[in-house]
């Protein structure tokens, strides 16, 4: 059924597909987690806008993808700008309440300590309330980055969408054998990609994390 | 029943340590007269948000230069927001804060906290950082060179009794004892003038506590810190303070004085009830053996008659006797032990308690209690002294 000569005949178009697609992922879980860093910067200097900035962007990820392309069109057009601002958006909640969650969660015995020793409220969040919040960040950006994946397929509906480009041409020519081995080759390469971003997310958090690790093995 | 020797079964410890020897002298004599004030309080008031009465209302209190400050009293005194005022943790909602004769909101806060230590019951290391790491907090951010922090590092693992190969360890991976070490060694990192101790040994275990409260003084002697210490514990604010600030709900301050006045002279009924029934005893913990007459005791020299050794047990109503050689304590004797000798020989049994001149009369009482007996024997290193009995003890409870 899969036409394994179609395959081997284009892999330099798969090949600049799927870069596509890690960009696409890349692009917009990187600006959601800047976005998402000054928003969270707000609602924990700032508690009162912390339910607003979690409803709007509740609301945003509520919106289905479809109509939010189908809204942004008009205005940003078939970019890679509209696909996005419709990927940030998805990620922002996400990151956010992780972001906030992780912070809120450092022991205020330790922010005191912070404080006592003479850093400077900007100081503290980055030298030791981010870095003891990092497993939980680090889950929000794994969330993120899986369901950035699985979304960029739909931007191929405004002219992007990395491997997602792929399965729609194959869906155009009505399941023929190239068509259908098309539509295989994109999904099974895009959850390769969801699995291994995972992956090796997970595995950076343990690098970047040596203190969580000696602390199980201590316990 | 008779009296029986001067060793106690389980005994108060033989060998004093040089720092409780230190500490026992003088009673009153320990206030260092220094006119110099480090940290100073002037009508300090705080009222938190949307409470009714003032948590520290109009508190003023000066705290010398080098001297352990102990603030205590009962939960919802203040002392613990007293305590943070200094270093700006808490905002006072009116008064001043001299800390080295600077107004403490003339600069930063940052600023001002780079140079007072801080150390709180919970510790607060920082999970993510080493030892080392935690350790070299205040250095960096002060901007010390790498090479000046790596030695401060060492320098303060050693004088704070950590493990050289604890340095690259995290702080989960340490006891609680060894983390308030470690928590002690980051306060004193950029060698601050000024130490706040916020209930510092309140989550160890009595024994560990004990262990840190004698370390803390140790440490003091060599350094000569300004430390304000909060605690509850009555018991650890007579040990560790040079003078003690009592404090009522409200940060209403009772009485500020030595140990030794405050239990002599409770100001009023709140810090006596405060002090306990068992003030007296805690006034022994403060007077060393060398401050009172001791007695000749029950003591024959070698070679003197068995008549010589009843009619001493006799007058002393003991049934024993030391054997002492001039200044030389050759041992303790029975009655039967001279059963057919005709003289009193040159050996008996070894005294497994030794007290010393710096000794306290809490444990010359507690030798003798936990020996049965009525009295115990003080030496100079080798040398005998003389005996301390219980009337002489209890003399000095009433005085």
């Amino acid at each position: 059924m899969i036409r394994w000569d179609w395959i081997g005949r284009n892999l330099d178009d798969i090949g600049a597909l799927t870069g596509e697609h890690l960009l696409l992922t890349g692009i917009a879980v990187a600006a959601g987690l800047v976005v998402s860093l000054g928003l969270s910067a707000i609602a924990l200097r700032f508690r009162k806008t912390y339910a607003p900035i979690t409803w709007v962007t509740g609301i945003l990820y509520t919106i289905p993808s479809l109509a939010l392309f189908a809204f942004l069109v008009p205005i940003t057009g078939l970019s890679i700008l509209t696909a996005e601002i419709g990927l940030v958006s998805y990620t922002l909640l996400i990151l956010i309440r992780n972001i906030v969650a992780g912070i809120d969660g450092v022991p205020p015995a330790i922010k005191e300590a912070a404080d006592a020793m003479g850093y400077t409220r900007r100081h503290r969040l980055w030298a030791v309330e981010i870095p003891l919040a990092l497993p939980v960040i680090v889950a929000g950006i794994r969330i993120a980055t899986v369901t950035t994946i699985g979304l960029v397929t739909v931007t191929s509906l405004i002219g992007q969408g990395g491997l997602g480009a792929l399965i729609l041409r194959g869906l155009g020519t009505f399941y023929s054998p190239i068509g259908t081995t098309q539509i295989i080759v994109g999904t099974v390469l895009s959850v390769i990609l969801a699995v291994a971003a995972d992956v090796s997310l997970a595995f950076a958090e343990r690098v970047l994390t040596p203190w969580a690790r000696r602390r199980e093995a201590a316990a | 029943m008779g009296s029986r020797p001067p060793y106690p079964r389980s005994f108060a410890p033989a060998v004093l340590s040089p720092l409780q020897s230190l500490r026992s002298l003088g009673g009153t004599g320990r206030l260092a007269r220094v006119s110099d004030v480090m940290i100073s309080l002037r009508h300090v008031s705080k009222t938190f948000p949307g409470g009714t009465a003032p948590a520290v209302g109009d508190l003023s209190l000066d705290v010398p230069r080098g001297e352990i400050v102990v603030l205590v009293g009962p939960s919802g005194c203040g002392k613990t927001t007293t305590l943070k005022m200094i270093n700006r943790l808490i905002e006072p909602t009116s008064g001043e804060i001299y800390v080295d004769g600077e107004l403490a909101t003339s600069v930063e806060a940052h600023l001002l906290r780079r140079k007072i230590g801080y150390v709180i019951q919970q510790i607060g290391l920082f999970p993510h950082r080493t030892i080392a790491e935690n350790i070299a907090t205040v250095p960096t951010l002060v901007g010390w060179d790498e090479q000046r922090i790596a030695e401060r590092v060492t320098e303060l693992i050693e004088l704070v009794g950590l493990e050289p190969e604890m340095a690259d360890r995290y702080p989960a991976e340490l006891s609680g004892g060894q983390q308030q070490r470690v928590g002690v060694a980051r306060a004193l990192a950029a060698d601050p003038p000024v130490l706040l101790m916020d209930e510092p040994f309140g989550a160890v275990d009595p024994i560990v506590r004990s262990k840190l409260q004698e370390e803390l003084l140790a440490l003091q002697d060599r350094l000569r810190k300004t430390i304000v210490f909060v605690t509850h514990d009555i018991d650890e604010a007579i040990r560790l303070g040079n003078r003690v600030a009592i404090l009522n709900v409200g940060g209403v301050l009772e009485q500020y004085a030595s140990p030794a006045e405050i239990l002599a002279e409770p100001a009023n009924d709140f810090v006596a009830e405060f002090l306990g029934s068992d003030r007296g005893l805690k006034r022994l913990s403060l007077i060393p053996i060398s401050t009172v007459d001791l007695d000749p005791g029950p003591v024959v020299a070698p070679g003197g008659t068995v008549e010589e050794a009843r009619r001493v047990m006799e007058r002393y109503g003991t049934d024993w006797f030391a054997v002492v050689d001039g200044d030389r304590m050759l041992g303790w004797l029975t009655e039967d032990d001279l059963r057919g000798a005709a003289t009193v020989p040159r050996s008996g049994r070894r005294f497994r308690a030794w007290l010393t001149r710096s000794s306290s009369l809490r444990e010359a009482l507690d030798a003798i209690v936990s020996g049965r007996t009525t009295m115990a024997a003080v030496f100079d290193g080798d040398r005998y002294l003389g005996m301390i009995d219980v009337d002489t003890i209890s003399r000095e409870i009433v005085r």
